[in-house]
């Protein structure tokens, strides 16, 4: 998958509000062959309490099936306007997802977490399939999902 | 228009629609397969605190339980850090084996629902179920015209094989069709969110305990949900205290305290939810796979119906003949006018049409519902020649004829001539023309010719009107109608036996061997059919290009093709056969007549005939192997001089082929015809009808006539008429 150049919702507080301020950051997520349709991906960040900042990425495109990433939706309501622009098509077993976006300097290195919630029709729901915290040591170093993912990593 | 509408989808769609039908069948049967996998619920079937104690004390890392619409239990646990999932036994909660979602069901269901393509896929798919409803509404409304009325939708049908395949099959799986489609279209309507949804998770309690350690087995709101109720049980994260217990059952989704087991928060499925859950339970037959095995069997008759429907348009084009040129209406001294619905009455257009080009008429040929008096401002004639759709209903090529000549001021100041074309065996024979004409009569149009009719695609009945039509034009016309015919083959002359000559009525019955035909021939089509009794031998005599036809007496499983010909003073073809020799070669060609001969049933066959009628009789008695009730009536002039089948009718009646033969002679003392044995025998011929039997008469129209009036005083102490059976296929003619 060809990486995209996030362009974020401005309401989302965890874009940088000057470049200079800000980290080009790029997830990398390689899904394994868990033997079912595309999975939906829900990428967000709460705070070291886990309580929800906002969302960096969602990959599929019908919200009927939202409530499925039920740690997400959980924390957002399924409002769709925490994801308006920054959507993508779900991913095939197998397959990897890149996404490049800015992100602001003070996420890393003060206890934020990067979740990923996953769901693949007519198979377990995995909320928060991945959990890790943003630091700057923890760039490039690839950690691996309960369920659907392989590996994931982010890189800056 | 109607036509159009079932035409046009149908021959667009033929392919996606064999495609979807196709993998449709296929995951119709998974929901009964699914069912007899799960491992059986014994009684009494555990509540879900039951099962999901049980499920609990098997997997402690259990993280989900689900049910099936099916009633396949599954539950998703960690163990070790490895995911597990295993169906479940729900009598002890121990897992049977592990879950494996079958690849095959989900390659199966992208291709049904997406062909492997996304949404552009579910988009195409939604298109193909579009196109089978609005097949499946003009087809209904077709076949309705067609027979004549909503009552008779189930009744007998006549016609082609593929035509009768076709609407036979449709019957049976419409309802079930119907269903597919639309159900199909509401779920892409759901998948797509155009139709509104109310779908949406109740939200997260906004306040809970904070305490752990209620046991599943304990909580009365999961005793409270009857095993069959569940969807599914979501654990919460171990460790985590501000977690809870997901319920999600048929009527609802709710969250349950994990320290105290209550209630929370409880949100009942709205409408729109319920309403996607049942179609999609009515479309997948998942939940109710009585109800998908039905849907697979209908769904089976999809794909025949598109290929049926494709031959029947094939067919329909060929029969289509090239109008030859003809000039603008408004310079054409003849208006052509056609009502036709199948095609032929077109070739007879065309026929029609170059005769009156050659005898320097100017003519100008159109469909009846291009109607346009207004133009035909050199004309000196209108003929119209129509055929009838079902009970007496205008073809399609003559929608809206009628009303457009009552809306005329007056009736168009041209003569005008009707020529009707049906099958005299339907009680309203040429039904349409008739109507025409009446409504002329009525408008005060002026009659070229009296209305004619053209009995079965008749050559010879349509010679004579066209002779009748010169004579009133002034010009002589000879109209040598030649329908389009199957190639002939050669048919030589192996034995004969002949009769009647003391009666100066020479009659024979003539057995020619069949054509050898080679297999390059029989692979495209080219051979010589396969025929039964009661099936036509076309001859075409020579020197004529019309063909006379003649019931045979034999099927092609006989290894002969036979027939009985007598020797009419002056005609052409019965005299050319009365003088064949063994050895002697004529050309000829099979034509089906499918509605005359014995139903596919066991009951009682009564074979009334008279003269050569007894043909096709003879050829049913001796396909009579199987020893079925048939019993022959039969009348000739002397035994010693036209009993045809003399010896074999003893023979049949002695290996049981025929029950009982009874014989009227008009030219010994008794002077008796087929229609005084048949009153003789009225007690039993009344028992017999009784019992189910079917009756098929053979031979002149007079003597039909007279069979007819005999059965009706027969038939009428039991409140029945040959009508009545004729319409259920029980009382069938063929007559000449």
């Amino acid at each position: 998958m060809k990486p995209f150049l996030a362009v974020m919702a401005l309401t989302t507080a965890l874009v940088a509000p000057e470049l200079a301020m800000a980290k080009q950051v790029t997830l990398t997520t390689t899904l394994n062959n868990y033997g079912g349709d595309g999975a939906y991906l829900a990428f967000y960040v709460t705070d070291a309490n886990g309580a929800y900042k906002g969302s960096l990425w969602m990959a599929g495109g019908k919200s009927k099936y939202y409530e499925h990433l039920s740690d997400w939706f959980r924390a957002t309501a399924g409002n769709a306007a925490e994801i308006n622009g920054i959507t993508g098509a779900s991913v095939g077993a197998g397959q990897s997802l890149t996404v490049t976006l800015d992100l602001a300097d003070a996420l890393f290195d003060a206890g934020y977490e990067l979740h990923i919630d996953a769901a693949v029709e007519d198979m377990r729901d995995s909320p928060s399939e991945v959990v890790i915290p943003l630091t700057r040591d923890g760039a490039g170093q690839a950690v691996r999902g309960r369920r659907y993912i392989e590996t994931f990593s982010y890189d800056m | 228009m109607l036509r159009s509408l079932h035409k046009i989808p149908g021959l667009v769609a033929a392919a996606l629609i064999l495609l979807l039908a196709t993998t449709g069948v296929v995951l119709s049967v998974l929901p009964a397969l699914e069912t007899a996998q799960a491992p059986a619920v014994t009684a009494p079937a555990p509540t879900t605190a039951e099962l999901a104690a049980r499920v609990a004390a098997a997997y402690p890392g259990v993280e989900q339980i689900r049910r099936a619409p099916s009633g396949l239990i599954t539950a998703f646990y960690f163990e070790n850090d490895r995911p597990g999932r295993v169906v479940i036994d729900p009598a002890t909660g121990e897992g049977v084996r592990e879950y494996t979602p079958s690849a095959f069901s989900r390659w199966m269901t992208n291709l049904h629902r997406s062909l492997f393509l996304d949404d552009g896929g579910r988009l195409t798919a939604a298109a193909g179920a579009l196109a089978m409803l609005v097949l499946c509404v003009s087809g209904c409304l077709l076949t309705v015209r067609r027979v004549g009325g909503w009552g008779r939708l189930f009744s007998r049908l006549r016609g082609p094989l593929a035509g009768r395949l076709h609407v036979e099959i449709a019957r049976i799986a419409l309802p079930g069709l119907l269903l597919s489609s639309l159900t199909a279209l509401v779920m892409t309507a759901g998948t797509f969110g155009v139709l509104p949804s109310d779908r949406a998770a109740p939200l997260f309690p906004t306040e809970v305990s904070e305490t752990m350690g209620a046991a599943p087995g304990d909580i009365a709101a999961l005793a409270a949900v009857p095993l069959e109720d569940l969807r599914e049980l979501t654990f919460p994260y171990p460790g985590d205290a501000t977690d809870v217990f997901t319920l999600k059952t048929v009527s609802g989704t709710g969250y349950l305290d994990q320290g105290t087991g209550a209630m929370l928060v409880w949100a009942d499925h709205g409408p729109w939810q319920q309403l996607s859950a049942t179609v999609k339970m009515l479309h997948t037959g998942k939940g109710a796979w009585v109800l998908g095995l039905v849907l697979g069997l209908t769904t089976l008759g999809a794909p025949v119906l598109a290929v049926t429907g494709i031959i029947i348009w094939l067919s329909g084009r060929r029969s289509r003949p090239r109008l030859p040129a003809g000039v603008r209406a408004d310079r054409a001294d003849t208006i052509i006018l056609v009502g036709s619905e199948g095609g032929s009455t077109w070739g007879f257009a065309a026929t029609l049409h170059k005769g009156l080009m050659v005898a320097g008429h100017t003519v100008h040929t159109a469909a009846l519902s291009r109607f346009a008096p207004e133009r035909y401002t050199s004309a000196r004639q209108v003929i119209i020649l129509a055929s009838t759709y079902g009970d007496g209903a205008a073809p399609s090529s003559a929608q809206g004829f009628a009303d457009r000549l009552a809306a005329l001021p007056a009736a168009p100041a041209i003569p005008l001539a009707v020529l009707g074309f049906g099958d005299r065996q339907f009680p309203d024979f040429c039904g349409y023309a008739c109507e025409i004409a009446r409504l002329a009569e009525e408008k005060g149009w002026e009659q070229l010719l009296p209305l004619d009719r053209v009995d079965r695609q008749s050559p010879q009945d349509f010679a004579r009107w066209g002779r009748a039509l010169g004579q009133a034009l002034g010009r002589p016309l000879e109209l040598a109608h030649q329908p389009a015919l199957a190639p002939t083959h050669p048919l030589t002359l192996i034995s004969r036996r002949d009769y009647g000559a003391q009666m100066q009525a020479p009659t024979s019955i003539l057995r020619f061997a069949l054509p050898s035909v080679g297999l390059w021939q029989r692979i495209t089509g080219r051979g010589f059919p396969r025929f039964a009794a009661g099936d036509l031998l076309g001859i075409l005599p020579e020197g004529s290009a019309v063909p006379r036809f003649y019931s045979l007496a034999s099927a092609s499983r006989d290894g002969f093709v036979e027939i009985c010909v007598k020797k009419h003073t002056g005609g052409l073809c019965s005299g050319q056969l009365i003088g064949l020799a063994p050895g002697d070669e004529v050309r000829g060609f099979i034509r089906r007549n499918p509605d005359f001969r014995p139903a596919g049933n066991r009951k009682p066959v009564i074979l009334i005939g008279a003269g050569t009628g007894i043909g096709p009789l003879a050829g049913f008695a001796r396909a009579n192997r199987k020893g079925r009730d048939m019993h022959l009536y039969f009348g000739a002039r002397h035994p010693k001089s036209d009993l045809l089948y003399d010896e074999e009718l003893r023979q049949w009646q002695a290996d049981g082929r025929l029950a009982s033969v009874n014989t009227a002679f008009s030219r010994t003392a008794d002077r008796s015809y087929v229609q005084d044995i048949l009153r003789k025998d009225a007690v039993r011929i009344a028992d017999l009808i009784d019992s189910g039997a079917q009756v098929l008469v053979c031979g002149g129209r007079e003597m039909a006539n007279g069979v007819t009036a005999a059965m009706a005083d027969i038939l009428q102490p039991k409140g029945l008429t040959p009508a009545t059976l004729k319409a259920e296929g029980r009382y069938v003619e063929d007559v000449y």
